[in-house]
């Protein structure tokens, strides 16, 4: 198998896509020559052209509003924002339009679109480049939210998300997008809720998402040599989630954290934690479910308050021991 | 039925004063500029042009922080911001850092923004204006606000903000201009279209054959002026503020212009999608050469005056980091206090650990 880039695994499963069905195409800013601001579609518009990679004016409102409607014609537009947090301009067309269309036109309609949103801290891009918003997302009933954290989820969760009839919010960590890892060319797809166990243990399950599944990989090899052993999980599809996988593991190891990079106050590792502590994993527990997530102010530009704002290894670690501790 | 569009964009033509040999071509609208004033309009785009080469330098030494180049958009941003007053208030987007410099904001100041300190965004008292917005269109329809607090005190002042032709086509756009213009509220809107939106052209922006049409729809003034022509932007500038000063409402003015460096320096390069040729054929329309060669015709300028003020922004700079770098730095404790005027109580437990480990 060969090597490949997280963003060529999602580049990849695009092109795949587009060369068996007409209908696919991109949208974004600067997605053409460019590539866009990541380099992700590099060399699409030489193979589709330009009505299928389609550099699109400065809207997010038109290119999310476009995309609904073209998306109620039978296409399946796949759009970049160039920036996760300019999503805020398109919610609207996000929250109030594609989530909710087949739910009021009684199923007689379906809005097939993959939003792709480069998300996330750790590049120095400051407060309003930064974010992790899937909290936002996940909230909305109607709408499919998935992060993979490795380039073989990237490109199996791509392949599904195109295939999905609903709206799939798809969460990319800016970060990763030059991780490399096997990736298989052929066909396959990863499907909707479910869950995967990175890595097993013994003693705390650590459920983490998106670029906090390697932080925590790298923390439980850390933990490791003192003789704790951590199960890690990467729910890889928030919305679906496989919560039944989690559950099995805490009533395991009967300690469970969450670790996510948005910030830990209303993040979506809140929604995890609670669904663990209503569980039948709840008789299991030694000790309380605890989150260890990003602290509440936007993302610092300076690169080490930048660092201090979201879980490091360091921080996963020590949450980890003082939890071993008690 | 009648069809509109041809007419109304054919009478879109652009506004100049000084052509590419240095000429006045518009003898008309000449602006009531005394010698000092155009020494000064040239001192200050040449002050900003080293501004630009050193603050490119200082970002490739890793001294510098975010930085968006503004070499030959120098009458554009200067010419428009010489006919303001201070008490107008600026809404810049992350290009018009001059702006902000001439109306007030130290040098080292700026340096701190770059650099993504707060400290860089804490407006000096008197100076009216915003830090870099750089959230496309978000300062269209803010200056709307501001404009119209401006009205509702009583101001004679007016609100003026930049975006570039990219941001045209975002809908705070059209709604900021479409609100000012409802309430007949005093704001300049200003588009520097350079001609693309990092890599996208402004042919694939619009169909629309000048962004300055786009005024017409919101009911308000619109006019396309030659934006390396430090005059022609001064005069069209000054007319648009006495209008809305005087009561007859915002005004949208399209300036011509380029970039010449990459869109930012994180990494843009801009042969990708642009020819020499391009870029030749501009420089050959360069602001600061046709002024030089205007004032040197009115023997009001000299390689030495020239050399004066290239030095005097060389040695500001360097003044500027010395300063930039002395500041103090940002702790995690400053980013909390800032956020609310007073801390939650939920975060007041984070600030105490945060104190302690800061005070080790
Ligand atoms: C809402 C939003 N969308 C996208 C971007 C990313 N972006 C930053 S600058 C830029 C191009 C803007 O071009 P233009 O308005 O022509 O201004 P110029 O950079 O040429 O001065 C884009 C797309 C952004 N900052 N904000
Ligand atoms: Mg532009």
């Amino acid at each position: 198998m060969r090597e490949i880039t997280y963003a060529s695994a999602i580049k990849e499963a695009m092109v795949q896509e587009m060369r068996i069905d007409k209908d696919v195409f991109i949208l974004g800013e600067d997605i053409g020559i460019y590539g866009g601001s990541f380099g992700v579609t590099n060399g699409m518009i030489e193979e589709f052209g330009p009505e299928r990679v389609r550099n699109t004016p400065i809207s997010e409102s038109a290119i999310s509003g476009c995309a609904v409607g073209v998306a109620m014609m039978g296409m399946r537009p796949i759009l970049e924002i160039q920036f996760s947090d300019f999503v805020m301009i398109a919610m609207d067309n996000i929250v109030n339009q594609a989530a909710k269309m087949r739910y009021m036109f009684g199923g007689k309609t379906q809005v097939p679109m993959v939003v792709r949103l480069p998300s996330g801290s750790g590049l120095g891009f400051a407060a309003q480049h930064s974010q992790s918003l899937e909290a936002w997302m996940a909230h909305v009933p109607g709408l499919i939210v998935v992060q993979p954290s490795n380039p073989y989820d990237a490109k199996g969760l791509m392949k599904t998300a195109i295939h999905n009839n609903n709206p799939v919010i798809f969460f990319e960590q800016k970060g990763l997008y030059n991780t490399k890892a096997d990736v298989p060319e052929e066909e396959y797809k990863i499907p909707l809720g479910v869950a995967e166990v990175k890595k097993e243990g013994t003693d705390l399950t650590v459920v983490a998402t998106g670029i906090m599944v390697n932080r925590t990989l790298e923390a439980a090899e850390e933990l490791e040599k003192d003789g704790n052993s951590i199960e890690v999980i990467d729910p890889r599809t928030l919305v679906p989630l496989d919560i039944k996988t989690i559950i099995e593991s805490v009533k395991k190891t009967n300690r469970a954290l969450v670790v996510y990079e948005a910030v830990e106050r209303g993040g979506y590792g809140a929604e995890i934690a609670s669904l663990i502590g209503e569980s039948e994993a709840f008789d299991f527990l030694d000790e309380p479910v605890s989150r260890l997530g990003g602290i509440a102010t936007p993302i610092p530009y300076n690169p080490k308050l930048e660092k201090a704002a979201v879980p490091q290894v360091e921080d996963i670690v020590k949450k980890v021991k003082s939890m071993m501790n008690k | 039925m009648k069809h509109v569009l041809e007419s109304v964009e054919s009478q879109f033509e652009v506004f100049q004063i000084l052509n590419e040999d240095g000429k006045i071509v518009n003898k008309d609208d000449m602006p009531d500029l005394s010698d000092e004033d155009l020494k000064e309009l040239m001192r200050r785009m040449v002050y900003t042009r080293v501004l630009d080469q050193r603050s490119i330098a200082l970002n490739r030494q890793g001294r510098l922080g975010f930085y968006a180049p503004t070499a030959g958009q120098e009458a554009s941003q200067l010419g428009s911001h010489f006919a303001l007053e201070k008490d107008d208030f600026i809404l810049p987007g992350y290009r018009d850092v001059p702006q902000l410099i001439w109306h007030g904001l130290p040098l080292y100041q700026a340096f701190l923004f770059s650099r993504g300190h707060f400290h860089g965004n804490q407006m000096p008292e008197g100076v009216n204006a915003l830090s870099p917005q750089i959230i496309i269109g978000a300062q269209y329809v803010q200056a709307a606000g501001v404009a119209l607090g401006m009205k509702l005190r009583g101001k004679k002042a007016v609100a003026v903000t930049y975006t570039g032709d990219g941001g045209t086509s975002q809908g705070d756009f059209y709604e900021g201009m479409n609100f000012a213009g409802a309430y007949g509220a005093p704001a300049i809107f200003f588009v520097q279209n350079n001609y693309f939106a990092i890599s996208v052209p402004v042919e694939q922006q619009t169909a629309a054959k000048t962004l300055a049409q786009k005024a017409v729809a919101a009911g308000i003034e619109g006019i396309q002026v030659d934006g390396m022509d430090v005059l022609a932007m001064y005069a069209a500038t000054k007319h648009a503020r006495e209008r809305a000063i005087n009561g007859d409402g915002p005004m949208l003015i399209e300036a011509l212009t380029y970039r010449y460096g990459p869109h930012t320096m994180a990494g843009d390069d801009p042969t990708r999608y642009r020819t020499e040729d391009l870029d030749n054929e501009w420089e050959k329309k360069d602001p600061i050469v046709r002024f030089r060669t205007f004032l040197e015709g009115k023997k009001l300028w000299s390689e030495e005056e020239e050399n004066k003020v290239i030095e005097q922004a060389k040695d500001d700079i360097k003044e500027a980091i010395k300063e930039a770098d002395k500041y103090p730095k940002q702790k995690v404790t400053d980013l909390m206090e800032n956020m609310y005027e007073e801390l939650p109580h939920n975060l007041q437990e984070q600030w105490e650990e945060y104190k302690e480990k800061e005070s080790k």
